[in-house]
């Protein structure tokens, strides 16, 4: 965030967590840290059922995301705008943040009136567009979404394209979970291009649990570690607050 | 979506309730739902003037994102066939405040219902103004996005092609805010998502594309132009637009003035449709001067509450209304 860098964890799973600490703690955390956490949960054909909504639900309100519930075959369309307008949200936020500070602590953007609003989203628009974005994607391998990968990687390879037609900068880093010894293991590390993940999907040996929040714990780590780095040596990329635009 | 921590309240109105503005302190009555999208709906409503549109969402930040759109598009110079912005504002209830704004209400049919009756000419002569407001939106800057024909709608007497649904527009070079697949180049794997003229060009190729495929078609793997073009041959229906789909899918049109003139070349050449004389002539003498005078009476109703408006001149506007509706 201070970097003008946006940070997400897209979770992608398809039911509830069976082990470990409680995601949701995790991701209370994570959004204490400056990352936001959205969720998706995919749901089989006929399966009404919607399992593990409340979780899901539950975990993207802890962690300062979005979520939302899908078939496989919406999955595109889905992660596309729930990862957009997560960016927004956090964006919105800084934004609100700062209107509390100019106008009074207890000012939000509905205490303007519409046309000085129309201005604002212009400004968290034009952000929006240009700002950096450290998304890290963490997918559910457990036996049950063997038949969800092929759609999980079709959806990842078109956010691509989408995030891609962005001004800002993209990275991205894919991790699946359980992972074989440890809560997760690393498909693709930090990258501009997604397309490499093509076949990262095939490596993976499915298992029984689901421990989405340790899971989690490790993909708040990557991105505290990055974000470590990155403070080193990037001091003059400047905050968010100082873009044009504003 | 479930966006549980941002502005997620109940944003639904019912028939009957007057809906009060906060800060302009216009007064609306919802008459009924007319849809419902991914974010919002839209209500008929009547105002002082006559019937308008409202369109509320449970996100007051995109409420204020379309109506700042609608605000700047509809006010470009050649732009004519969008709904005119007529109000924004915020109503308080018993769940909290929702924000709203209020557009011109556009009677008529949806673009593909239309179509279904009618020789295969009008979707030229409907295709025809649309890409001419295209090509005025992309001079300013702006690109349509979410071209479908959900988005579209054709008026009655005169009858005419009306653009609704600004969620998608997107300043050019940015990406672009909102698609559906079936029209999107990206989908197709014939580009990126960032706004430009050439991505609504290629949708208004499948546009036309899904007069002749109307529960449209997925992609196959891999997808791309030959899979396209093979859709294409595969209709006959679809033979007289032929070139100008393919062009705009491979998307070799400089800009929407260039494929609207080839549309208009294959519309006119006289071979190609059977009827096409007959029909063609109420569309294109009247509707564009007819809905001009329609479009400016709402944007001086915005301005009643600012000026002295007495209620003799209400009364005329009222029945200059009626002499126009009527
Ligand atoms: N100005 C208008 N006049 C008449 N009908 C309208 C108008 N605006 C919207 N509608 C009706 O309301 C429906 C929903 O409107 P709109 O497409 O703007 O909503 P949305 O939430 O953006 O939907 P989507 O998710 O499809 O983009 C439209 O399909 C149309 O039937």
């Amino acid at each position: 965030m201070k970097q003008g860098t946006v940070r997400q964890i897209l979770l992608l799973t398809d039911g509830c967590s069976n082990s470990g600490e409680d995601p949701i703690a995790i991701a209370t955390l994570a959004k204490e840290e400056g990352l936001s956490v959205n969720v998706i949960g995919i749901m089989d054909e006929g399966d009404e059922s919607a399992r593990g909504l409340g979780e899901i639900e539950a975990i993207a309100q802890a962690g300062g995301g979005m979520s939302d519930v899908v078939y496989a075959k919406q999955l595109s369309q889905t992660v596309q705008m729930v990862t957009r307008k997560a960016m927004t949200q956090t964006i919105f936020g800084v934004v609100n943040r700062e209107i509390k500070n100019i106008l009074g602590s207890n000012k939000e953007m509905e205490d303007l009136p519409p046309e000085k609003r129309e201005d604002l989203i212009e400004v968290v628009e034009e952000i929006g567009e240009n700002a950096s974005l450290d998304i890290l994607v963490l997918v559910d391998t457990s036996a049950s979404m063997k038949n969800k990968l092929p759609r999980v990687q079709e959806a990842l390879l078109d956010l691509a394209i989408s995030l891609n037609s962005r001004t800002g900068e993209n990275d991205y880093c894919l991790y699946s979970f359980p992972g074989k010894r440890n809560p997760v293991d690393r498909l693709l590390a930090w990258t501009p291009q997604l397309d490499s993940l093509k076949g990262a999907f095939k490596k993976i040996t499915m298992s029984g649990v689901t421990p989405t929040g340790p899971a989690l714990k490790e993909a708040m780590k990557v991105h505290l570690k990055r974000m470590k780095k990155e403070e080193g040596y990037e001091d003059d990329e400047g905050s968010f607050m100082e873009q044009p635009g504003l | 979506m479930r966006d549980p921590s941002w502005n997620n309240r109940d944003y639904s109105f019912y028939p009957g309730q007057v809906v009060k503005g906060k800060w302009h302190g216009n007064h609306y009555r919802i008459v009924r739902l007319l849809g419902e999208g991914a974010i919002g709906k839209v209500y008929l409503a009547e105002g002082r003037g006559g019937l308008v549109a409202i369109k509320v969402s449970r996100e007051s930040m995109s409420v204020s994102s379309e109506a700042s759109t609608l605000r700047q598009v509809t006010k470009v110079h050649g732009v004519t066939l969008g709904p005119s912005f007529l109000d924004m504002d915020d109503v308080i209830t018993k769940t909290g405040v929702t924000s709203f704004y209020v557009m011109e209400y556009i009677k008529g049919e949806p673009f593909l219902n239309f179509l279904r009756e009618k020789n295969m000419e009008w979707l030229g002569i409907l295709v025809v103004p649309l890409l001419k407001d295209l090509y005025s939106m992309h001079q300013a800057g702006w690109i349509f996005g979410d071209l479908k024909p959900e988005n579209l709608i054709v008026t009655a007497q005169p009858i005419s092609l009306r653009w609704i649904d600004v969620g998608g527009m997107t300043k050019v070079g940015r990406a672009v805010k909102e698609y559906t697949e079936f029209f999107d180049r990206g989908y197709w794997g014939m580009g990126d998502r960032k706004a430009a003229p050439a991505y609504d060009l290629f949708a208004v190729s499948m546009l036309m594309m899904n007069r002749g495929y109307l529960s449209r078609f997925k992609r196959e793997e891999p997808g791309g132009i030959k899979q396209l073009m093979r859709r294409l041959r595969d209709r006959p229906l679809l033979d007289p637009y032929a070139p100008v789909i393919e062009k705009g899918m491979q998307q070799r049109y400089k800009d929407a003035l260039m494929m609207k003139n080839d549309l208009l070349n294959l519309l006119t050449k006289g071979e190609t449709f059977r009827h096409a004389p007959a029909v063609k002539k109420p569309v294109k003498s009247s509707p564009v001067s007819r809905q001009k005078k329609k479009r400016a009476l709402p944007k001086e109703r915005i301005f009643k509450g600012v000026l002295p408006t007495s209620a003799f001149a209400s009364f005329l506007l009222f029945v200059y209304i009626l002499y126009l509706v009527g």
